[in-house]
């Protein structure tokens, strides 16, 4: 950065590059005159540190947001089923009918869906792809989300078509004489 | 690719001639077609034809880029103090006011200021820039310094300019009578000097002398 000291008049001092006004040392400038220098070059320059602080920050960011996401997933499986809680009568729903629930008390909607005369199944209500209510479809033997054409199989919550890809969590059921009770939320942690 | 050192800036205003053909040259560039980036000032219109151009002196710590708010006006490494960049210019009219030689203009169409780079383009390839290279007298002479003490002996370079309090150093020089004592041009006493051109500062603030009336 230094420059030629020819062009200075006789008994001039040489030409600095980004001299101050005050014609004190950079070092000695308020913070501001070195964060915002005149100098082109300084200007455009970033130092190493600057470069190495700003690439582990990112990083370490980006790894820490995996590292949430992967303890949330897993404290989210390492959930016990609440104590089984009645859910329906059996007779309450015809064949192919379905109703909303709670299972715990709190969460989010869950679906019962009676397939046959002694079958139910239940998933969660909210589809894996962006939380839309999907609708059963049960002579199909699909669940349909219609936000974005979402298909899922009804026996086993698996996608099978449009852009959900992991399956819809599943309530196990068990029918208790007359009455349909729910047991426990398998979450397949695909 | 920096202006190389050994090619400097002369501007001799004893030289000029009024043609107006840097502004001519200077119009006729790519980057700013249609705007000179050169003013000729007129000094006297009244009692002298004196004419002054005027380019941009590329000072060593340009007032301009220190009063600039948006960070948009930088100075390369050969000295040169580069227009506004586009992207940064705020067209605030900081450095149009601040600037001690009056050289920055602002565009307000554009909403950028844009002043002399010294033909950045043709003199960071060694080519002399636009004005000094039609300029007939060389009152704008890019040359080196040698060259010019052997064709003007009788004048020398001066790149220290005396506002008040304040010395500014550029990288352009004023070839100055080689008699002249100082090193330095003492820009605000030349005001209030007669001899220099007249008396400004008396014509502003005092009552209009005798015989000046219109």
């Amino acid at each position: 950065m230094s420059s030629g000291t020819a062009r200075s008049a006789p008994g001039l001092e040489p030409d600095r590059a980004a001299a101050a006004p005050d014609g004190r040392a950079m070092a000695d400038q308020p913070k501001w005159r070195r964060d915002f220098p005149i100098d082109a070059g300084q200007d455009d320059y970033v130092s190493r540190r600057e470069l190495v602080k700003f690439l582990v920050l990112t990083s370490g960011a980006f790894a820490a947001g995996q590292l949430w996401l992967v303890l949330k997933s897993y404290f989210e499986l390492s959930f016990t089923g609440a104590p089984a809680a009645a859910v329906a009568a059996v007779d309450e729903l015809p064949v192919g009918g379905a109703k909303t629930f709670e299972y715990p008390a709190g969460s989010p909607p869950r679906l019962l869906i009676r397939t046959g005369p002694a079958s139910f199944v239940a998933y969660d209500q909210q589809c894996t792809h962006l939380l839309c209510p999907v609708v059963p479809v049960v002579d199909q033997g699909r669940l349909h989300c219609p936000c974005h054409n979402g298909w899922f199989d009804l026996a086993t919550g698996q996608p099978v078509a449009g852009p959900p890809r992991r399956p819809l969590p599943r309530v196990t059921l068990e029918v208790r004489g007359p009455t349909v009770y729910a047991t426990g939320v398998e979450v397949s942690p695909s | 690719m920096p202006v190389p050192d050994r090619f400097e800036f002369f501007v001799d205003p004893a030289r000029c001639i009024g043609c107006q053909a840097c502004i001519q040259a200077c119009t006729e560039c790519d980057t700013h077609r249609g705007q000179a980036m050169i003013q000729l000032d007129v000094l006297d219109r009244e009692g002298s034809t004196q004419t002054v151009p005027v380019v941009c002196m590329h000072c060593d710590s340009p007032t301009c880029a220190e009063v600039c708010p948006a960070d948009a006006i930088k100075r390369t490494e050969d000295g040169v103090v580069q227009t506004a960049r586009k992207p940064r210019c705020i067209a605030c009219n900081n450095c149009v006011l601040a600037c001690p030689f009056g050289i920055p203009k602002m565009h307000s169409g554009m909403g950028l200021m844009m002043k002399c780079d010294m033909c950045y383009d043709r003199t960071s390839v060694g080519l002399k820039p636009m004005c000094a290279s039609v300029c007939p007298s060389q009152a704008l002479a890019f040359g080196t310094r040698e060259e010019m003490a052997r064709l003007r002996p009788d004048a020398r370079p001066v790149n220290a300019f005396r506002f008040g309090q304040q010395t500014v150093r550029t990288k352009v020089n004023l070839m100055v009578p080689a008699s002249a004592p100082d090193a330095v041009v003492d820009v605000t006493a030349a005001m209030f000097e007669p001899g220099v051109g007249h008396d400004m500062l008396e014509d502003v603030f005092d009552e209009p002398a005798e015989g000046r009336e219109a």
